[in-house]
């Protein structure tokens, strides 16, 4: 079976570390604050401008003056700072953030990731994303495996304006967990029940197969 | 004499000298720590030809969204844009130009801008359609892009609380590219929700120094929401 979105954000959350200051992108994304394990403390920056955001306000807790990236309305936790934007990019630039999760309409087998532009649509804007693959160290990419008309979104050359070149080592589908070294893509892991033959059927790009693809445990 | 005393008492003094054509830089994120007033003045004075360089465009009615209304948007520099009909229309017919940049290349870009330097090297768009036509040097092995910084004929600034002086202590969220856009008019204005006297703020809490501030008004805020989520 293919992954839920929450299992897939289960997946993610188990890249996640004790000390990980963490940005999260929309989507996605965004549910990995749900699963971070109890033992374990995480600071979350919006790039707006917040490190420590908090869940979503009380109703009596609605504040015009604190939201995130996404625009939606938050709270701090104990210990947040609040800054500039030039701050908060310098921070993410600057490769201070230690995880970032996003997610992508095309990853290839070089590294590329396209996630922000459609020709022949609507052209809303990049936001943050360029600065964020193009700053961070550690990413991993959540996105499913191919698309509605089962296109695989994993290829040998992304067709799509990219976000960044170069910058992707590791993907969470709703399928399999890869790496991408040497120009292609590697099979760590297979969602719980899903064959290799399937992901490999699915996979457009040039992939490694080692000769046992555990499960993901979720 | 005023000395240090940038107050002004009416948002037609606070933009007087905006013309046709200027570059107006705006703080905010979405409609969060917008200058709603220095807005609504440009609306009222039918200021045409506008180089606006601002995170997002509001939404249509209200925020950067309402310069649409009468066409007074030449070109947008931001992030993100298209929250508005009117945008997206605008834009689709041509009558509207978008130089779309990366959100932390926008907020240095206004850094830069405001602290002298002229360009600066970012690993940020190498690669990508912004990348395209840009200088590209490779430091430590890695390529990086020019980008050129941005200064305003006018930069406007929604701040929480000002002395007479112009220094500024933003709020919450509500600072996000204030600050910088405070440093990059060559003529910058900050509204705010209370003007103090000297000596009432604590000098170390000062996010924007009055240096950078020509003119300081009080207003009142709508503060719209963009996304209210709330929790059980």
């Amino acid at each position: 079976m293919a992954l839920s979105r929450e299992q897939l954000a289960m997946r993610v959350a188990q890249e996640l570390q004790d000390g990980y200051y963490v940005n999260l992108g929309i989507g996605i994304p965004t549910l990995v604050a749900n699963y971070v394990p109890s033992d374990m403390e995480v600071m979350l920056q919006s790039e707006n401008g917040l490190l420590g955001m908090g869940p979503f306000p009380t109703e009596d807790e609605v504040d015009a003056d604190m939201i995130n990236a996404g625009k939606q309305t938050v709270t701090t936790i104990s210990g947040a700072s609040i800054f500039s934007s030039a701050e908060s990019f310098a921070m993410i630039r600057g490769g201070h953030v230690d995880l970032t999760v996003l997610g992508a309409f095309e990853v290839d087998v070089s590294g590329n990731i396209a996630s922000w532009m459609i020709p022949g649509k609507l052209i809303k804007g990049m936001g943050g994303a360029m600065d964020l693959v193009a700053g961070a160290d550690n990413i991993i990419v959540t996105m499913t495996h191919a698309d509605k008309h089962g296109n695989s979104k994993l290829l040998d050359q992304c067709t799509l304006p990219l976000t960044g070149a170069g910058c992707i080592k590791k993907v969470v589908t709703d399928l399999a967990y890869l790496e991408i070294e040497d120009g292609q893509f590697i099979l760590k892991e297979r969602a719980p029940g899903v064959s290799v033959e399937e992901i490999v059927s699915k996979t457009g790009g040039k992939m490694l197969v080692p000769d046992h693809v555990p499960e993901m445990k979720i | 004499m005023s000395g240090f005393n940038k107050v002004v008492n009416s948002y037609e003094e606070a933009m007087a000298g905006l013309s046709n054509g200027m570059t107006v830089i705006a703080g905010g994120f979405g409609l969060c720590g917008i200058p709603e007033g220095c807005i609504a003045q440009i609306k009222k004075m039918g200021t045409k030809d506008l180089t606006i360089v601002s995170n997002n465009c509001g939404i249509d009615g209200f925020g950067l969204g309402i310069l649409l209304e009468d066409r007074q948007i030449k070109k947008m520099v931001s992030s993100y844009v298209g929250e508005n009909k009117l945008f997206e229309e605008q834009l689709l017919a041509g009558e509207l130009e978008v130089e779309l940049t990366p959100q932390g290349t926008l907020a240095e870009k206004m850094r830069a801008g405001g602290a002298g330097i002229p360009a600066f090297f970012t690993a940020t768009g190498y690669g990508t359609p912004v990348g395209e036509g840009k200088e590209v040097r490779e430091f430590d092995g890695r390529p990086y892009i020019m980008e050129e910084s941005i200064t305003g004929d006018y930069a406007i600034v929604k701040g929480w609380k000002a002395d007479i002086y112009g220094n500024v202590i933003y709020r919450h969220t509500a600072q996000n590219f204030n600050p910088l856009a405070a440093t990059a008019g060559k003529i910058t204005i900050v509204e705010v929700e209370e003007i103090v006297q000297p000596g009432e703020l604590d000098p170390s809490q000062i996010h924007t120094p009055g240096i950078y501030v020509n003119r300081v008004i009080q207003g009142n805020f709508e503060k719209r929401i963009e996304q209210r989520t709330v929790r059980a």
